[in-house]
């Protein structure tokens, strides 16, 4: 073996082994929280054996129905589901008009958008609680997916917008002589085209949302209508010794989340990718 | 005829105003309408409940220059802040540049580093919180970290992590760091690729060695991405609070207080609605400062 051999040998392996501890890092805390969800009251404090004797998946149940887990499981799906539903249309139909169409204050009402997006209103959330108390909206599930789909509209408006700008029109001018009318080509070519966009889109809002956790706590107060981030806190108030259905509470909570990210990590590093590049 | 015209053009645009219309609804009543009633509160005492609001002029932000926990909890979020610049993206970028190459396993690194990104502040509070948890029983550390610290013969650096006023805030920083690294690893990464490859060569053959490429080459190319990261961070560090809510509850008011849950303990501890509004207006100036700040040094960085 020559000297660059060896040189190169072992430049790849110091580089492999300080990867490899950042990503040991970036896993063990999730190892540590589904271990600990295996385990009893009495073992968490003592045992700290990597992999405990006896594995306790009762937790599981214990978080599901006593922890009221199952309810803000639930309600989180709901959540996510509308408030990305909602986005989608509502957002692909106003960046279709901002790209597309003509209207008198088009420019106006998008930079506004804009403007939104470049201003940061930390302390929002107070004016809007009022407002969610004087509109009777506060406390009810409609009320929090309204104030979701606003925090998510401007990005998703922007991105849209933007792709829509990139679009050929030729498909849609074509339609257009044929006879559509403006909404059939917003649904039948427009939205079509746009799919990978959208998949940005819904990817983003919908960990957004999952994770949302602030005005949850400001606007619901019925642990019926809690979410996940919401009931965890909860849960962990009254319950702060229990730590083995904590975690496992916790577990519940990150399964859907990495499961999303593992299928489709590939559209959100090309997202986040394209953004850094262009920005 | 021509006044048929013009209706058929009333109409067309009143159909393409449409399309816009939901969203122009739901963000002026959930965005605008909340955005100038922040500043209109600001000048207000009330206690969010009363019919009564008395307008006190600029009584609140004078109270905010005086408030010393405010300014305070200011500079904890720069503490944060200035981990997260440090810390967090000299690991991101070190990570990028060794991903930036032909190298195995790379799509598996560049998932898991994303991970913690994808995790909720909640989630990643509380499992922090319970690694670094101080509590003892029979002899024995309960949290990990303090029973690591032990068993590798350390026993003089357990501490309370993060009931300790002097630790909690760097706990929550590095916390922070982690759950943030992987954003700026797939920015700068992004970068990275975007270089061209003959550069490099170019550099090589004229004998440059690893070190200076990285100075005069790579550095150089990258100043408009890093940028991005950098005012990216500032301003998601300065406005973090959920983990320090995950974390350490709102139990350390003045060592670990942020600007942003000073909003809320004003809001929803004291009540005193205009005061929490004030607080928002003055950060939001400030956060805005800053960008404009940052905006500046990048348009002077693409002049040169």
């Amino acid at each position: 073996m020559n000297y660059y051999k060896v040189k190169s040998i072992l430049k790849s392996s110091f580089l492999h082994i300080f990867l490899m501890t950042v990503a040991m890092a970036c896993l063990f805390p999730l190892f540590w929280m589904l271990r600990s969800a295996l385990m009893t009251n009495e073992t968490v404090f003592v045992d700290k054996s990597f992999i405990p004797q006896t594995l306790h998946f009762e937790n599981f149940i214990h978080a599901w129905e006593q922890g009221n887990f199952g309810t803000y499981f639930l309600n989180s799906i709901i959540y996510t589901t509308s408030v990305v539903f909602c986005i989608v249309i509502i957002a692909s139909l106003a960046a279709y008009a901002f790209s597309r169409l003509k209207f008198p204050g088009k420019n106006l009402f998008f930079y506004m958008f804009v403007l939104a997006l470049m201003i940061p209103l930390p302390g929002s959330f107070v004016p809007l609680v009022v407002l969610m108390n004087k509109l009777g909206l506060a406390n009810t599930k409609l009320g929090y997916i309204l104030c979701m789909v606003n925090v998510g509209l401007s990005m998703s408006i922007l991105l849209l917008k933007t792709f829509f700008d990139k679009m050929s029109p030729d498909l849609e001018d074509a339609a257009r002589i044929d006879g559509c009318g403006k909404m059939r080509i917003w649904w039948h070519i427009a939205l079509p085209l746009a799919r990978p966009a959208i998949a940005v889109i819904v990817i983003f809002n919908s960990l957004n949302v999952w994770n949302e956790y602030i005005l949850a706590q400001l606007l619901l107060n019925d642990k019926d209508l809690m979410p996940l981030q919401r009931g965890i806190m909860v849960f962990q108030g009254a319950h702060s010794v229990d730590y083995p259905v904590l975690m496992a509470g916790l577990t519940i909570s990150v399964i859907p989340i990495i499961i999303v990210y593992l299928a489709m990590q590939k559209h959100i590093i090309k997202g986040l990718s394209s953004g850094a590049v262009v920005g | 005829m021509i006044s048929n015209k013009r209706l058929t053009a009333t109409k067309s645009n009143a159909q393409s105003f449409a399309f816009a219309l939901p969203a122009i609804a739901i963000f002026s009543v959930f965005y605008i309408y909340p955005f100038f009633d922040i500043f209109r509160l600001s000048f207000h005492q009330w206690n969010g409940i009363s019919s009564q609001k008395i307008f006190v002029g600029f009584e609140n932000f004078s109270d905010l220059m005086q408030d010393g926990i405010w300014w305070k909890s200011m500079w904890n979020a720069g503490f944060i802040t200035l981990v997260a610049l440090t810390f967090q993206n000299c690991l991101a970028f070190a990570l990028a540049l060794a991903c930036d190459r032909e190298i195995r396993l790379k799509r598996f690194y560049r998932v898991l580093f994303f991970i913690p990104p994808v995790l909720s502040e909640i989630v990643v509070g509380l499992i922090w919180s319970w690694i670094l948890y101080s509590g003892m029983q029979n002899g024995q550390h309960i949290g990990l970290f303090n029973h690591f610290l032990d068993k590798i013969g350390l026993h003089h650096l357990v501490n309370n992590w993060l009931s300790d006023p002097k630790t909690a805030l760097p706990c929550i920083a590095i916390v922070h760091s982690w759950k943030g690294f992987g954003w700026g690893f797939i920015m700068l990464l992004a970068g990275l690729q975007t270089i061209d490859r003959q550069l490099y060569e170019a550099a090589k053959v004229d004998g440059a060695g690893w070190w200076s490429v990285l100075k005069n080459v790579t550095i150089p190319m990258m100043v408009p991405v890093i940028l991005v990261v950098v005012i990216l961070t500032v301003l998601g560090s300065m406005q973090a609070f959920v983990l320090i809510l995950s974390m350490v509850g709102q139990g350390l008011v003045y060592h670990t207080d942020v600007p942003v849950t000073r909003i809320l303990s004003a809001m929803t501890g004291t009540n005193r609605f205009g005061y929490a509004c004030s607080m928002g207006v003055v950060f939001g100036l400030i956060l805005v400062g800053v960008s404009l700040g940052f905006k500046m040094i990048s348009d002077r960085t693409k002049q040169a």
